[in-house]
């Protein structure tokens, strides 16, 4: 299973901060961080430890299979994000 | 080293305000921190602002309360600076000055019309169905059976939805009461959505644009020729587009591509590279005339929208509400920047108009960078002017303020029915129960008698006689 981050997120960063594996991407400083509308969690990276959804102060953040069907959209469109615009290690590899 | 506790005054108690006593506090457990707010309850357009069918959102508001009213920061609220207090005399008590007053005013289109009864900034028809107290007495017509709103921004998105939300999904919110019975009635069954330009351009985020889509019993109409895309457009997507760009033109391609649905009640229809020339009627809005535009690439490299010289297209439409942007005004005895409506200032540290440093003044949020961002971008906009106002701090370049007490004094005599924070808990605890007994998630008291009214059944002096708690 992974952790979703669903549309209402303000990209507040208290999630990024929390991260242990730091999968929570894009982070303040990165190129597509200005442009971003909401903040992605990379599915192959995350650890299901909860950290992220203690922290978000608006609850944006559901485990895949508890995500409310208004949000159905948002597992693929996590995973997208990083399909297409760069997995976590190659984000922090640079 | 500046010895004693440093005393702060935000002046504004929306986001970036909330977000800069949070980024002080962490930074100077010990600064004193007062909030002045000219509205009667604190969380700008947390409260103001966001769309009542958002209320997940608004669970910020939560961590806010944490984090500044429940570690001692003081409210102020029905305080105006520049009315009931001035600059000058906040100077004179606080160390440091920090405006957070955002942007209050929208842009205008400049064209002919706009004035006619019925031609609405979105920003008011937005403080209108959320209670801003100062809009109460706004009253929309409703009866045509088309809207138009101009823009395609979030509050475009947002005034769209409220108009053609059904009552249920309405009843669910902390809409307005009079707001709530005025869309009971709404005849609206139609809102046009206009696009300056292109759907590769439009300013939506894709959860906001995906939503439009998703409403029950409301049909959403693409004309698959409109968002075709030039080859401008397609050059631009691919090389420098962003993931919203590229997710928002995928969505309006799904949405072109279903098929009508007469029987839905309501519709909104998505226009794109279309520009409002001029809103008429006889007394009151009747038709705006559109035109279409084509995009061109500027030498900046920049997309703009050209005008095409063809005949203008008329849309019958009885309300029209243009949400082209936010806008700051200039506040009394502090420098303003005509040409970017901003503060004058460097990494929020204020600047008179000369370029020199206001010591012990700063900017944080819409009034610094202008209205740009979303609700998390003041927080790192917040930790940016605390940092530098921190810095001084600890150089010791701020002056200590001529006067050593606290501001208290002259405000009970100015402002006797300024609202504490115990003034806003009843303020509060009234909305919520209100709230609780209609299912509800809040009602809000809309007009300032009522705010002040239920602020005055709390325990307590208005202020404390000793300063903080």
């Amino acid at each position: 299973m992974t952790y979703v981050i669903a549309g209402s997120c303000i990209q507040d960063d208290s999630c990024i901060e929390v991260c242990p594996v730091d999968c929570i991407h894009p982070k303040p400083g990165a190129p597509d961080f200005e442009t971003a509308e909401q903040l992605y969690i990379d599915p192959e990276v995350c650890i299901d430890c909860d950290a992220c959804v203690e922290a978000c102060p608006v609850d944006a953040i559901f485990p895949d299979f508890e995500l409310p069907s208004k949000y159905d959209y948002a597992l693929d469109l996590n995973a997208r994000f990083f399909a297409e615009q760069g997995s976590t290690a190659e984000r922090t590899a640079a | 080293m500046t010895e004693a506790r440093p005393r702060v005054a935000i002046i504004g108690a929306g986001p970036a305000g909330a977000f800069a006593a949070a980024s002080v506090l962490r930074a100077r457990g010990d600064a004193e921190i007062d909030f002045f707010e000219r509205l009667p309850t604190p969380w700008g357009l947390l409260r103001g602002g966001v769309a009542p069918d958002h209320q997940e959102i608004k669970r910020l508001e939560t961590t806010f309360d944490k984090q500044t009213l429940q570690r001692g920061c003081r409210l102020f609220g029905n305080v105006e600076v520049g009315v009931d207090v001035s600059h000058a005399e906040l100077m004179q008590h606080y160390t440091a000055v920090i405006y957070a007053t955002g942007a209050q005013t929208d842009k205008s289109l400049g064209i002919p019309g706009e004035d006619l009864p019925g031609s609405w900034a979105a920003t008011e028809f937005v403080a209108w169905y959320n209670g801003h107290p100062d809009y109460r007495g706004l009253e929309f017509d409703l009866s045509g059976r088309r809207a138009v709103v101009i823009g395609n921004g979030n509050v475009a998105a947002d005034v769209t939805r409220v108009l053609t939300l059904g009552e249920r999904e309405l009843e669910r919110t902390d809409i307005a009461d009079h707001a709530l019975d005025a869309l009971r009635e709404s005849r609206i069954e139609e809102v046009v959505v206009l696009g300056r330009r292109g759907p590769a351009q439009a300013a939506f985020t894709s959860a906001e644009l995906r939503e439009l889509g998703r409403l029950e019993g409301v049909d959403i109409r693409v004309d698959p020729n409109e968002i075709e895309l030039d080859p401008v457009s397609l050059a631009w997507l691919d090389e420098e587009g962003t993931f919203t760009a590229r997710t928002n033109v995928a969505l309006l391609r799904e949405f072109a591509a279903r098929p009508e649905r007469p029987e839905a009640g309501r519709r909104i229809t998505l226009r794109f590279l279309r520009s409002p020339v001029e809103i008429r009627g006889n007394g009151r809005v009747e038709a705006i005339d559109v035109r279409r535009n084509e995009l061109v690439r500027t030498d900046d490299g920049a997309l703009r929208a050209r005008p095409v010289d063809e005949a203008v297209e008329t849309i019958e439409c009885g309300l029209v509400l243009r949400s082209v942007g936010y806008q700051a005004v200039p506040l009394p005895d502090v420098p303003f920047d005509e040409r970017h409506f901003v503060l004058p200032n460097r990494s929020g540290r204020v600047l008179s108009v000369d370029g020199e440093l206001l010591p012990g003044v700063y900017a944080v949020g819409w009034i610094k960078r202008g209205p740009t961002g979303i609700l998390g971008t003041n927080k790192r906009d917040a930790e940016q002017t605390v940092s530098c106002l921190v810095e001084d701090l600890a150089a010791g370049v701020l002056p200590e303020p001529p006067r050593p007490e606290p501001i208290d004094a002259l405000l009970a005599e100015r402002k006797p029915d300024l609202v504490t924070v115990d003034g806003w808990r009843a303020i509060d605890g009234t909305e919520l129960e209100h709230g609780r007994r209609r299912a509800r998630p809040r009602v809000k008291l809309a007009s300032r008698e009522e705010l002040l009214a239920a602020a005055s059944t709390s325990a307590g002096e208005p202020v404390a006689a000793d300063g903080h708690r």
